[in-house]
């Protein structure tokens, strides 16, 4: 029987693996025929590398994501230290936001965010034409961009970081909290020196999964992106384009990048574990 | 000096206030009130940003979805201003995305739950301890990676040239793998799987395995213990990652995109065509609408049902 289970979970195992062994094998492939592999070489990896559309995008996604991560982290841990605090209506406001920005399908996020941004951008701008003083041609307008794909990651992040965090604060010993305050420490000295460094990991955790989510996602930016391009946006257009062994190169890289985010989140939560197991 | 003990000095009074006990009882009360008000503050400021996203992005956005969806099309397209339901007496157009994401991703779930469940209960029970955290991180990794790069991965599998050319070769006839609704259903499973793992692996490694032991020396058989014991312990992480991963589903895009390549398509396929070919917003309002609708019904409705079981109790996103 546990043999039987064992050869199963092997089986599970090459089933999550085996397709993504075969884009990092593939994206060595020396032939520029996707689906035979024709001898080693890191043809492709140059030849992203120099692919100045694939540059632009991958420093475009980059400065989506660190940014969306930064806005969610600091207002989501800002959110989840305060939320305790209060009851009643803003309470259940909070809690039924966080579960709805989460359960609300990203291509609905994407879609109203889209329609409810043109629309108010429309009226901003027949505003700011109407009452700029030079040529209406010359008006600044207000448009889609790094702006709305920032905005509409950091809400789904924002969700995230606030249940990471709160988390984390309801698996805290509160007497710690307390103590400091008997020790005459002041509110911002006890966050500080004691609340920070017992929630450090999980808002690091925090950073990170937003960070890979950001980064990772096709859905939401789709529709926000106006004519910037991220790396999935750029990914999911060369797949429609036809498939070359580039995309199986840059798919290496992102799947590398991932992974070295995902270990340095696994590792921060497992860190900050390890005080309570002791206590335990 | 008894007079000075008794009286403190009036200029260390202000004027109408009483006995100097007294003022001390006056000064501590308004320190309070006035540490009271600034942690008020502090708690909204707190709040201030993320009530502000939540409002001018989420609220916001989904009520004018609600508004357009009353609305009429323009001649150019996109909305204009009108209140009818003819948008949702229109839906029944799309019957056939409604019907494929009604079937696939209930039916996905399930066979996501069953390959899933072995192997959470090998990681939890069966499995040397010594390496079973390193097991659990492997199956979590590949959620954490370029869902995209790995929805390709399939496409190149079940292509023409991948898999069908392999059981070709094998002498077990033609087949047709890529653009079927199998080749969707793989897509998900495959994508899904490590979020139903998860959870479900969670609550087996939680439960008292002297239980199992103990309806073993009972005289129960194996198999009997599973289903009297452990599959009813291991309930909550079952309905949670049920729920998740159904959640995910009903919601999908790009795997019916690329895996069904415009044959087997979902309700998410249908509002990219609806928003940016026919640029009918109001109906592809009002199908976003009656999505969000379904998703909450079903899911408020779900936790009803298996509240006594104890799920959401361990709802986990990692």
């Amino acid at each position: 029987m546990v043999l039987r289970m064992r050869a199963y979970s092997i089986a599970i195992y090459l089933f999550l693996y085996a397709p993504i062994v075969l884009i990092v094998l593939f994206s060595f492939n020396s032939g520029n025929n996707a689906a035979d592999f024709q001898g080693f070489s890191v043809l492709w990896y140059g030849k992203a590398a120099n692919n100045r559309f694939v540059l632009e995008a991958v420093t475009h996604s980059l400065i989506v994501a660190s940014t969306s991560a930064s806005l969610a982290t600091i207002f989501g841990t800002m959110a989840a230290l305060a939320v305790q605090r209060v009851k009643g209506v803003v309470r259940l406001f909070f809690d039924a936001m966080t579960y709805v920005a989460i359960m609300v399908p990203g291509i609905v996020i994407g879609i109203s965010t889209l329609i409810a941004l043109v629309t108010t951008f429309g009226l901003v701008n027949e505003m700011l034409t109407a009452i700029w003083p030079g040529d209406p041609a010359t008006a600044p307008r207000l448009g889609m961009g790094f702006g709305s794909i920032i905005a509409a990651h950091t809400l789904f992040s924002l969700a995230l970081v606030i249940v990471i965090v709160r988390a984390r604060i309801a698996g805290m010993d509160r007497s710690l909290m307390e103590a400091s305050a008997d020790l005459y420490a002041t509110p911002w000295g006890t966050f500080r020196q004691v609340t920070l460094p017992l929630i450090l990991p999980a808002v690091v955790a925090g950073f990170l999964l937003s960070f890979t989510f950001s980064f990772d996602d096709f859905v939401v930016a789709f529709w926000v992106a106006g004519s910037e391009t991220t790396l999935p946006i750029y990914i999911f257009a060369s797949i429609r384009r036809g498939v070359t062994p580039e995309i199986n190169a840059i798919g290496t890289v992102v799947l590398t990048i991932s992974l070295i985010i995902l270990f340095s989140a696994q590792l921060m939560l497992r860190r900050g574990e390890k005080p309570k197991a002791k206590a335990a | 000096m008894k007079r000075a003990a008794l009286s403190p000095p009036p200029t260390e009074r202000g004027p109408g206030e009483g006995p100097f006990y007294f003022s001390i009882f006056m000064t501590k009360t308004t320190a309070s009130e006035q540490a009271d008000r600034r942690s008020r503050w502090v708690t909204t400021l707190l709040l201030a940003p993320s009530a502000f996203w939540y409002l001018a992005l989420l609220v916001a956005p989904l009520a004018v979805v609600v508004v357009f969806s009353f609305g009429e099309r323009a001649a150019a397209g996109g909305y204009q201003a009108a209140f009818t339901i003819a948008n949702y007496l229109n839906l029944p157009a799309r019957a056939a995305a409604f019907r494929n994401t009604l079937v696939l991703a209930p039916l996905g779930t399930i066979v996501c739950l069953l390959a899933a469940y072995p192997l959470a209960y090998y990681l939890a029970i069966k499995s040397s301890p010594r390496i079973r955290l390193f097991l659990l991180i492997l199956v979590i990794v590949p959620f954490w990676t370029s869902f995209l790069i790995r929805t390709y991965a399939w496409m190149f599998i079940l292509g023409g040239r991948g898999l069908p050319s392999v059981i070709e070769w094998l002498g077990l006839g033609e087949v047709r793998l890529i653009n079927t609704p199998l080749s969707v259903l793989i897509g998900m499973v495959y994508g899904y799987l490590p979020l139903m793992v998860f959870p479900i692996f969670v609550s087996l490694e939680r439960l008292d395995k002297r239980l199992i032991e103990a309806a073993a020396d009972l005289g129960s058989n194996p198999w009997r213990s599973f289903l009297q014991v452990t599959l009813p312990l291991s309930a909550p992480g079952v309905i949670t990652g049920c729920m998740l991963v159904f959640i995910l589903l009903m919601g999908e895009y790009l795997i019916p995109q690329l895996l069904g390549g415009g044959k087997v398509f979902f309700i998410g396929n249908a509002l990219v065509d609806l928003f940016l070919q026919s640029r009918n917003w109001p109906f592809g309002s009002a199908v976003a609408m009656s999505l969000v609708i379904i998703m909450l019904a079903t899911v408020t409705i779900y936790l009803r049902v298996t509240r006594r079981y104890g799920a959401g109790r361990d709802v986990s996103l990692l």
